[in-house]
């Protein structure tokens, strides 16, 4: 290729090939190596490109909110919340207060899976394969507290424009504390296998070091700029939901290295952690009334011929948080921008045309005209979301400020010098998401 | 009909070789996309995939005989995945893990291959978005069963008119 | 307000230059004439505006319009906690300049647009494609570019 051609012809050309086993996905890092240190190296990005900003031109702002789970695919409920906010602001709908708690309660269990997983694959590419046991199966409690509510383990599309799909399910309190107190004593777990381990510390302290003033030119944001000591995180500098109502501190580094990049993310986890606990005290109620036992709903829909029924029906389990009681709590819009509740649907004419609008092609969801930029943060920093909308029912434009294509866009420069295995815990510790990155 | 002298003997062979076979696998994930992730659960303690004999993870194609193609497979990256797949030693074997491996997933677009057994002969497919650990296994045991069933070429036998 | 006083300082320095200000949904947007964007983009990112930060880079593809690409770029002060978005209309074939000597990540930002959508940089030390392979056959984000259209490197088997 063009860029590489061996400058000397003492030097090696190394490839570190799309099919990584460092678990990143794909990503080819070509190497100029002198022994085993690096004059040069090219990095090519592209291997997970799926087109998904093309894809979403021909998708209706409802469809595509799947492909929105799949980029930054171990937090996908931020990617999900970012996509909804921008859709919200856009049409300037305001999402009930417990639909946001349940958001951000959302939000930080995915960011805590992110951290959890970055770390072990971090971990284990550095020889310590435990951590990454002991996080998969923090994880796995993070993940059934998740399942139990949305429905999937991970790529969930839970977040609808105006709230959620559904509420929380009715032990999610029990559920959530255990996922938390065993993330608890994961993370104590880690750091003491981590922390002072001479191994571990030889191969990340001063390794790819990184001034607050490069991070700033190069566009970090996320852990990996508040490892260099820039205290910038989305949910404070512009608060979205109900972070202004939170109180959790940003944990920053001093050295901007690869260790200070693992300690970042391990403080974050303390503090998303403390969210999720602030969370559960103080969710505001609901309407009690869950899964009322009055009508069949073959009966219903029978007895909605003659006249419209007034009891409750009772729907089946899997559509459970979404009945009419609690729907004021979860979504808010009227029919140009929900979909109305299933008793409504079956049992009276005018929900059953505004839900079939909805899904109707060239009808349903249809912001304004304009342009907006909405940003959350995401596991790996300031996830924005571009869209231009003309008025349809599907975006003009929509455009993901990714923020770990920022940070790989530095890879290059932080390990020219360096040795090929510091270039392990480095592209570690960055957390580069392929479905990010590419798109 | 008469039986030749060796059927016994190489169908107990057979027999022997598969169960060896099935239950040692080395796979090589060639994880790409979001099925990484089910798969490090699946590889993990709680749905554990080494109780099945398919633990080693082995990151080189010429010491593993099980291809895992996890996550989407794109056009840029098919080249690789056939060179990868060349480079095995028989006997391999290929599991399409998750709907994109599959069919092309949800992308139907000019970046993703629509499914790999476009490029390589696939043994086992699992569908799913991501599809969940138990569904990974479940593709592990059919894929066993298949591997307990193929048959060795003994010549004496093809030579029957 | 801090954010009209960004847009009315541009207006006053940059005066023909810039072409509309205003805040729409609440963001900060000015488009600007072409030609401008090198000067606009120092002046932005000195203090006492400080917007060291280039968020994003991305490119619109308005095949109606005689300019038919509107480039917009968003930038960010990290010490001031404000966003602005600066737009340019773009012709088909004309190239823009390159910001890459002002912020790291315009290098990669525009290889994707140029990638994306056959935008040229002027003054971009390695304008080569970002996330297509390199023998793909034109730009699959502008819209006259079919979604489906594949362009495999290897035969389908069979």
């Amino acid at each position: 290729m063009a860029r590489l051609d061996n400058e000397s012809p003492d030097s090696l050309l190394l490839q570190m090939g799309p099919s990584h086993p460092a678990m990143h996905g794909t990503i080819r890092i070509r190497l100029e190596l002198d022994g085993e240190r690096i004059l040069r190296s090219d990095v090519e990005v592209g291997y997970l490109h799926r087109g998904f900003e093309k894809t979403c031109e021909n998708r209706t702002y409802f469809n595509l909110l799947i492909y929105t789970d799949r980029l930054n695919y171990v937090s996908p409920l931020i990617n999900n919340v970012g996509y909804a906010l921008t859709l919200e602001k856009l049409m300037g709908l305001q999402v009930p207060e417990r639909a946001q708690f349940i958001r951000v309660l959302m939000s930080e269990l995915s960011r805590i899976s992110d951290h959890l997983t970055c770390l072990a694959a971090m971990a284990m590419e550095c020889g310590a394969f435990t951590v990454f046991l002991y996080n998969m199966k923090a994880r796995e409690f993070i993940w059934d507290v998740i399942e139990a509510t949305t429905g999937a383990r991970m790529t969930t599309s839970y977040i609808r424009v105006g709230g959620v799909r559904a509420d929380l399910h009715p032990d999610y309190p029990s559920a959530v504390r255990k996922a938390v107190g065993e993330t608890r004593k994961v993370l104590k777990d880690v750091h003491g296998l981590l922390d002072k381990n001479k191994i571990f510390l030889d191969r990340t302290r001063d390794i790819a070091v990184m001034t607050p003033e490069n991070a700033i030119a190069f566009g970090w944001t996320g852990p990996c700029l508040r490892s260099t000591g820039v205290a910038y995180d989305v949910r404070k500098a512009f608060p979205y939901l109900v972070y202004d109502r939170l109180s959790f501190d940003i944990p920053v580094g001093d050295r901007g290295d690869n260790f200070d990049r693992y300690m970042v993310r391990m403080r974050e986890m303390e503090q998303s952690l403390r969210i999720v606990e602030q969370c559960l005290g103080s969710l505001p109620a609901t309407p009690a009334t869950r899964m009322a036992d009055d009508l069949e709903p073959a009966e219903a829909i029978l007895a909605a011929r003659t006249k419209r029924p007034r009891g409750g029906i009772r729907l089946s389990p899997n559509l459970e948080g979404s009945e009419k009681a609690v729907y004021r709590d979860i979504l808010a819009g009227d029919h140009r921008s929900i979909v109305p509740p299933k008793e409504e649907t079956y049992a009276s004419i005018e929900g059953l045309i505004s839900h079939f609008q909805f899904f109707m092609k060239g009808h349903g969801l249809r912001p304004p005209r304009g342009e907006v930029y909405s940003s959350v943060e995401g596991g790996n920093g300031e996830l924005g979301f571009y869209l231009v909308s003309d008025g349809s029912d599907r975006p003009y434009r929509l455009h993901l400020r990714a923020p770990c294509f920022h940070v790989v866009a530095a890879l290059e420069e932080l390990i020219r010098g360096r040795l090929i295995a510091d270039v392990i815990p480095t592209f570690g510790s960055m957390n580069m998401i392929g479905g990010e990155l590419d798109r | 009909m008469t039986s030749m002298p060796g059927h016994f003997v190489t169908t107990r062979f057979n027999h022997i070789l598969g169960w060896a076979r099935k239950f040692s696998l080395f796979h090589y994930p060639y994880v790409t996309a979001c099925c990484g992730m089910e798969y490090m659960s699946t590889a993990c303690a709680h749905f554990d995939i080494d109780r099945f004999g398919a633990g080693m993870t082995r990151f080189s194609p010429r010491q593993s005989d099980l291809l895992l193609v996890v996550g989407t497979v794109t056009q840029k990256l098919a080249p690789v995945l056939k060179t990868v797949y060349d480079q095995m030693t028989e006997p391999k074997w290929v599991i399409a893990f998750g709907a994109c491996a599959v069919s092309g997933g949800i992308y139907d677009n000019y970046a993703v291959v629509q499914g790999i057994d476009q490029i390589i002969p696939v043994d086992v497919f699992i569908p799913g978005c991501p599809p969940r650990p138990e569904m990974v296994l479940d593709g592990l045991l059919k894929l066993q069963e298949k591997i307990q069933k193929q048959e060795q070429d003994w010549r004496w036998k093809k030579r029957k008119p | 307000m801090e954010e009209k006083k960004t847009l009315g300082e541009l207006r006053k320095r940059f005066g023909g230059n810039i072409l509309e200000a205003s805040a729409p949904f609440g963001d900060e947007t000015a488009v600007i004439r072409k030609d401008a964007l090198l000067q606009i983009a120092e002046f932005l990112r000195n203090p006492p505006f400080a917007f060291t930060m280039l968020l994003d880079l991305t490119c619109v593809d308005y095949p109606g319009r005689p300019d038919r690409f509107e480039m917009v770029y968003h930038l960010f002060s990290l010490a001031r906690s404000e966003r602005i978005r600066v737009k340019l209309a773009l012709p088909e074939g004309a190239a823009v300049a390159s910001l890459t000597g002002l912020w790291k990540n315009a290098d990669w930002l525009e290889r994707e647009a140029f990638d994306m959508f056959g935008v040229r940089f002027e003054g971009h030390p390695d304008l080569r494609r970002l996330f297509m392979d390199e023998g793909f056959d034109g730009h699959p984000l502008r819209k006259d570019y079919p979604l489906r259209k594949r362009q495999p490197r290897i035969p389908p088997r069979t």
